[in-house]
């Protein structure tokens, strides 16, 4: 069955959410394991990260150093825990090794290093410096000729950083359309709303003034998100930005309805009561 | 390598020489990309980045996205060389060229133009005395500073394949001619320029040709010093360094830059574990660039060869 307005099968996009499920579960799964870490962020991209690994991009599991695969780069680094759920549950490493997270000489460092884990293409974590690299990363595949894309998610509070606004104007100087700037516009930052803090107006205006093709989307309807992947695959001459409407903490209620979500405790009470709403919710989803 | 010194210049600018040696590097390697950030006019390379953009890319005044782009670039499979003022190479993007280059093992060669006091004109906001402390820092980092054109192309050619980040920092102006043309000056290495039995001066940069000097008029006066070229600030030639300083029992470093963390740093770290002699630097003491030329400037921070035949007196009394 097709949804007439966006032509996407609907047992795809049950399976999308599915995903975005698991990746939550994976992401808690990790957390718990040390007992606090970067939540609210991790839980905001779920949704997009089902798209693009269920979806969008083209990459191959068994070989993730492949030249030719799509990229991300994740430059909210803090994000890893979310990262690190969708490479488990894509099958890049063991699923039990979320558990090893931070711990000492462990392969999932809080912050991505493509250094050390599979699946991982590009090290960020002081913010905006992920932006720049994804522009190198989309210029030199292109300039090899590489046909495939950089998906490159930044954080609303990482766009104060002004490298972001240096390494938009090169893209769009450069007409890298093969780079599709992700927006996760979570309305919050560590300090607390984005809005009482460094306030960035739209978005949307924002990167269609630096020259982008830019739309927003409900980031936590990976239909919508899906469709809005689709068309970045035209090519043209200009980068494409996906301004996602999300929810720090999305997925997980009590997360979401919590003001200073950036870091939290993942106790053993609070792991089990989060666990079951989303295994509830994933049962309901898959009959 | 052959030594040609006679305390003459050399012909040629040094951003003559960058503006021939870098598209010569570009022409034999498909893989090496040239990015600068607007100032390809300072080093000679703008017509050839006019007709190669995909080659040399001109980033705008943007050196924190240029250090960034340079390491996607090196993830893509490229071999990055990224150009600006050495001020705004190693202070304005030093987290991006730490961070996305070096931690994260994507190997950038950086150029530096304009070391400390060759700034002149441009003043204070334009010349860099930390930037050898900071790249020096930068784990598995090599750090150079050419003493001569030819050099400069040796070093250049050979940084572009080496690991990690590589900075070079290097004057735009003439410089002394040291070395006979396509000498070759390995990396790691530091050539004893002059024997000597009473002193060694350790001099890099355009401190080589003072301590030339300076070793000349010493001599005269029955002082027999050493000159070595350290143009590898990092990994510092720490052979050379220990035979050179338990020969003479003497050292003077020379550097046109911060006192700290430089190659006079570079030098006692060396001595300290290994043969502690006296040494005494001739360096930039703890203070901030200023206006001037660069005659003026050598004398109003102690960088000529006048006052390193004072240090190397001095220090041999502590003997």
């Amino acid at each position: 069955m097709e949804n007439e307005e966006t032509n996407m099968d609907q047992t795809e996009v049950k399976a999308l959410k599915a995903f975005a499920i698991r990746i939550r579960l994976a992401t808690l799964d990790a957390i718990h394991s040390i007992g606090s870490g970067h939540l609210g962020g991790a839980l905001s991209i779920a949704d997009v990260m089902a798209v693009l690994y269920g979806r969008e991009m083209n990459i191959r599991v068994e070989d993730p150093a492949w030249p030719d695969r799509d990229k991300l780069v994740c430059s909210k680094g803090h994000a890893g825990p979310g990262v690190y759920g969708t490479l488990a549950v894509k099958g890049y490493f063991p699923y039990e090794e979320l558990k090893t997270l931070n711990k000492n000489g462990t392969r999932l460092p809080s912050h991505c290093d493509r250094n050390k884990t599979p699946g991982i293409d590009v090290t960020t974590g002081s913010l905006g410096q992920g932006t720049s690299q994804a522009c190198g990363l989309a210029l030199g595949d292109r300039l090899k000729g590489r046909k495939n894309r950089v998906f490159l998610i930044v954080g609303d509070g990482e766009m104060d950083e002004g490298q972001c606004w240096e390494a938009f104007a090169f893209a769009a100087a450069h007409k890298l359309s093969n780079l599709v700037v992700l927006i996760d516009w979570n309305k919050k930052q560590l300090d607390g709303l984005c809005n009482d803090i460094l306030p960035m107006g739209d978005f949307v205006k924002k990167m269609e003034a630096f020259g982008f093709d830019a739309v927003q989307v409900k980031g936590d309807d990976v239909e919508a998100i899906a469709v809005a992947l689709e068309r970045t695959r035209q090519g043209g001459d200009k980068p494409y930005a996906i301004v996602l409407d999300t929810v720090k903490g999305a997925g997980v209620e009590e997360v979401a309805n919590t003001l200073m979500n950036h870091s939290m405790p993942v106790n053993d009470e609070k792991y089990e009561k989060w666990t079951t709403e989303l295994k509830a919710e994933l049962a309901a989803l898959e009959g | 390598m052959k030594i040609v010194y006679n305390g003459e210049m050399d012909t040629r600018l040094c951003k003559e020489v960058l503006g021939a040696t870098i598209p010569e590097i570009l022409e034999s390697d498909s893989d090496v990309v040239y990015l600068d950030a607007d100032l390809m006019s300072c080093i000679g390379t703008l017509k050839y980045g006019a007709q190669h953009r995909d080659r040399a890319i001109d980033c705008g005044i943007a050196e924190a996205n240029m250090a960034g782009v340079a390491a996607g670039l090196a993830m893509a499979g490229f071999k990055p060389i990224i150009h600006s003022f050495g001020i705004f190479a190693s202070r304005r993007c030093f987290d991006q060229v730490f961070l996305s280059g070096g931690y994260a093992k994507n190997d950038i060669t950086v150029l530096g133009s304009d070391p400390g006091v060759t700034a002149a004109m441009n003043g204070g906001t334009h010349m860099p005395f930390e930037d050898v402390a900071l790249y020096r820092v930068i784990p598995g980092s090599t750090v150079l500073e050419p003493s001569d054109p030819t050099c400069l192309m040796s070093l250049l050619k050979q940084a572009v394949d080496r690991p990690g980040i590589k900075y070079l920092r290097v004057g735009r102006k003439s410089m002394a001619r040291i070395y006979a043309d396509g000498s070759e000056l390995p990396i790691g290495k530091a050539p004893v320029l002059r024997d000597g039995t009473d002193v060694v001066i350790f001099a890099a940069g355009i401190m080589v040709h003072e301590a030339l000097q300076a070793a000349a008029s010493l001599e005269k006066q029955g002082i027999s010093a050493a000159v070595v070229d350290c143009y590898t600030i990092k990994p510092i030639d720490r052979e050379t360094v220990i035979t050179m300083a338990k020969k003479t029992g003497a050292v003077v470093v020379a550097e046109n830059a911060n006192r700290h963390g430089g190659l006079y740093s570079a030098v006692l770290e060396v001595l300290a574990e290994n043969c502690p002699v006296p040494a005494a630097n001739v360096s930039v003491e703890d203070e901030f660039g200023e206006v001037g030329t660069q005659s003026y400037l050598q004398q109003r921070f102690g960088l000529t060869a006048a006052h390193i035949e004072e240090k190397a007196k001095s220090v041999i009394v502590r003997k």
